[in-house]
């Protein structure tokens, strides 16, 4: 059995928590007592049916309020696969959480009412998961019973968003008609739906390919953690531990440690369950080389023609995050990238971006909450870094305010 | 080679995101701590620890905040593994701090919420920065909205609506002295993948996680042991065959009917299972529909 994360963006209106409770419910991973929690609550707000968003907002303040604040995780199992759902409030405010939800995701799931069409928020949605690089998107064509199961509206909307999404570089898109409340489409085919071809959105989730997305051939291995047992049993035994990135390392390799350039050979891949003949992504593990070469956190093992940049000029786009102060031009904050923590001056802020047009405004000074622009930021130590779109892991960085320790923005590096 | 060669299970996967937090905390924390209750969630994150490092030892202490209301097979267990891995184990009294007066036990009887103060008192005195805690998503509502590391201020309030975004495995260990970060290695697990990986791994568990004869009353639809803490107020007591599925306080935590001996009777019947496990076994989260929220806002695990 695998793993597949998923993230889900929409609005209440779209249906996506009965959507999310469909899913649970069919799968048979809801609790009775959780169902019971649900509908003792429901009842006594006089809601006309149970609310199964009440299963999804956790915190008192959202069930007080009846909105979604935050990102939740949601997790059920099928005989194929274990799913975890993070469920993103899908209102503009909260592109934070949409893009904090996409940014582990293999897939992402957007939802749009049949009888509205695509809305800013679809195109929105949209644009954030090829930001952040996500490689599969299925868009459900939600409340088809309400359009009479038309084929005609159905194909109207797949073509419009089919066509949005080639300008974005959508790797792999999906389009399926689901009734969420009556749960057409949802675990199993639809009899509403004779002339749709494809698959129910469950077997779609439990099939779509997903091993392939490993970088398998970039070999990226960030130091996080030296091992120096000096124990009697282990007097001299020296090794990086840390999670494979991307590529497949193997006793024997020839690697370069960066940034100091020095290389070595792999002796020993260890496990605490012993040695092993090769490591790969997510692997996490710890190497020994041949030779006694200084290597700390933050230093990253590659292969001798094959390595990231080694820069301190870094081209991003970047999504703010804080509420509290607006990124501006010459700002300074922590960044941490990989294992690596140093510091980083916003040099420039090239333009603003516009989620929903996608117009770019050169002239902004500068970005508050939600807000996502282009950067050259300046470090004081060089990132040994790959552009986003080819590593998602020596592609991603956050800063990190260092007055009030906030996190304050998700970057993505772009080709200089 | 096809990329079928490098299969990696879902168990790998979250042992792996595991370890990788645990690193990350031991890289970037200069006074980290593992909450260790003898549960199974704990006894999980230890095995996770000693994965983590070796072959070298755990680099942290273990901390156990301990309500005086023990399983006692839980205790003895607590005490041999803890010896086997050669950790420091240091304990949080409950029993202490209402003698000493910082805490006063409830007419109730009930410790859960008094557990807190002494958390906290701990973790002051020692000047722990990071504690591990084996809570996972999947177990309550509030949890679902957790973060891996889950900043706390110089009181340990968890404030829910005011979380750092957490994105890729970039975690901000960031903090201010005296505030602190609580990490929960396992908040993607659930119940079964927990068991499932006690499977795998063969880990030794405490007695009470099997279907064993005991003296019991019900009370409300739960099962209560009778022992020192729970005597019998009208109910007749009579004898099941329970097992428990979360360790918890002894006067709080409630057993389930149940025919599992084994690990993988346990993970047949939680697979089949239709009952939440702290629905089923915490008296303590039944108070209100917000109750583990309202615990966590005052520095609960």
């Amino acid at each position: 059995m695998d793993l597949l994360r998923f993230a889900t963006a929409g609005s209440v209106d779209d249906g996506k928590s009965t959507l999310i409770g469909r899913l649970l419910y069919d799968t048979k991973s809801l609790f009775a007592d959780q169902l019971a929690a649900v509908e003792a609550v429901s009842a006594a707000r006089g809601d006309d049916y149970t609310n199964l968003a009440l299963l999804t907002d956790g915190l008192r303040a959202e069930r007080e309020q009846g909105i979604t604040i935050d990102v939740a995780y949601r997790y059920f199992a099928t005989p194929r696969r274990k799913f975890i759902i993070a469920d993103t409030p899908g209102h503009i405010q909260y592109t934070r959480n949409m893009v904090t939800g996409a940014s582990t995701a293999d897939l992402a799931l957007v939802l749009v009412d049949a009888r509205k069409g695509l809305v800013e928020q679809s195109r929105r949605h949209a644009f954030l998961c090829s930001l952040l690089r996500v490689p599969h998107l299925v868009l459900c064509v939600n409340k088809m019973d309400l359009v009479d199961w038309s084929q005609e509206v159905f194909e109207e909307i797949a073509a419009e968003f089919t066509a949005f999404a080639a300008k974005l570089d959508v790797p792999d898109l999906t389009v399926i008609p689901v009734s969420a409340l009556h749960g057409d489409n949802i675990a199993r085919r639809s009899a509403n739906l004779p002339w749709y071809e494809g698959p129910s959105l469950l077997h779609h989730l439990e099939h779509v390919h997903i091993a392939s997305d490993r970088n398998l051939v970039d070999v990226r291995f960030p130091v996080q953690y030296v091992i120096r047992p000096q124990s009697t049993a282990h007097p001299d035994y020296r090794g990086y531990a840390g999670q494979v990135a991307s590529g497949v390392l193997k006793p024997g390799d020839e690697v370069m440690v960066l940034p100091s350039g020095f290389t070595s050979t792999i002796t020993h891949i260890d496990t605490a369950d012993g040695p092993v003949a090769q490591a790969y992504p997510p692997m996490s593990v710890t190497i020994r080389l041949a030779d006694e070469i200084d290597i700390a956190r933050g230093d990253l093992i590659c292969r001798p023609h094959n390595a990231p940049a080694t820069a301190q000029d870094i081209d991003a786009m970047l999504c703010w995050m804080d509420e509290t102060r607006p990124l501006r031009t010459g700002g300074r904050y922590a960044i941490k990238h990989t294992t690596r923590t140093a510091r980083a001056v916003v040099r420039q802020l090239h333009y603003r971006l516009d989620v929903n047009s996608l117009h770019r405004d050169e002239g902004s000074d500068g970005l508050t909450l939600n807000e996502i622009g282009r950067v050259r930021l300046r470090t004081t130590q060089p990132l040994l870094a790959d552009a986003y779109r080819r590593n998602r892991t020596t592609g991603g960085f956050i800063l990190i305010d260092e007055s009030t320790h906030r996190t304050v923005a998700a970057g993505m590096i772009v080709d200089g | 080679m096809s990329v079928a060669a490098y299969r990696f299970s879902h168990l790998d996967a979250l042992e792996s995101e595991a370890l990788f937090i645990m690193r990350e905390v031991v890289a970037e924390f200069e006074r980290p701590v593992l909450l260790f209750s003898g549960g199974k969630d704990s006894i999980v994150m230890l095995r996770l620890a000693s994965k983590a490092f070796a072959p070298a030892r755990i680099p942290f202490p273990v901390l156990h905040i301990d309500t005086g209301h023990n399983f006692p097979e839980v205790l003895a267990y607590r005490d041999r593994r803890v010896a086997e891995l050669g950790l420091q184990l240091i304990v949080g009294s409950v029993p202490d701090a209402i003698e000493s007066g910082l805490v006063s036990a409830p007419a109730d009887g009930t410790r859960n919420r008094i557990q807190t103060p002494v958390l906290l008192d701990t973790v002051e005195k020692y000047r722990f920065d990071a504690l591990f805690g084996g809570a996972r998503r999947d177990e309550e509502k509030a949890r679902a909205k957790e973060r891996v590391f889950s900043f706390r201020d110089e009181f340990g309030q968890w404030d829910p609506r005011n979380q750092r975004p957490e994105l890729w495995s970039l975690y901000n260990a960031r903090h201010a002295p005296g505030e602190s970060i609580r990490v929960f290695p396992l908040s993607n697990w659930t119940e079964l993948d927990v068991w499932h990986y006690i499977a795998r791994e063969d880990i030794a568990l405490p007695p009470i996680y099997f279907a064993h004869e005991r003296e019991v009353i019900r009370r409300g639809d739960m099962l209560y042991a009778v022992n020192a803490f729970v005597t019998p107020r009208g109910e007749t007591p009579f004898t099941a065959r329970v097992r428990y599925r979360t360790v918890g306080d002894a006067s709080c935590t409630a057993a389930v009917e149940s025919d599992a001996d084994t690990v993988a009777k346990v993970i047949e019947e939680v697979a089949a299972t239709r009952i939440t496990e702290r629905g089923a076994t915490r008296g303590d989260d039944r108070t209100s529909e917000a109750a583990m929220e309202d615990r966590k806002k005052e520095g609960y695990f």
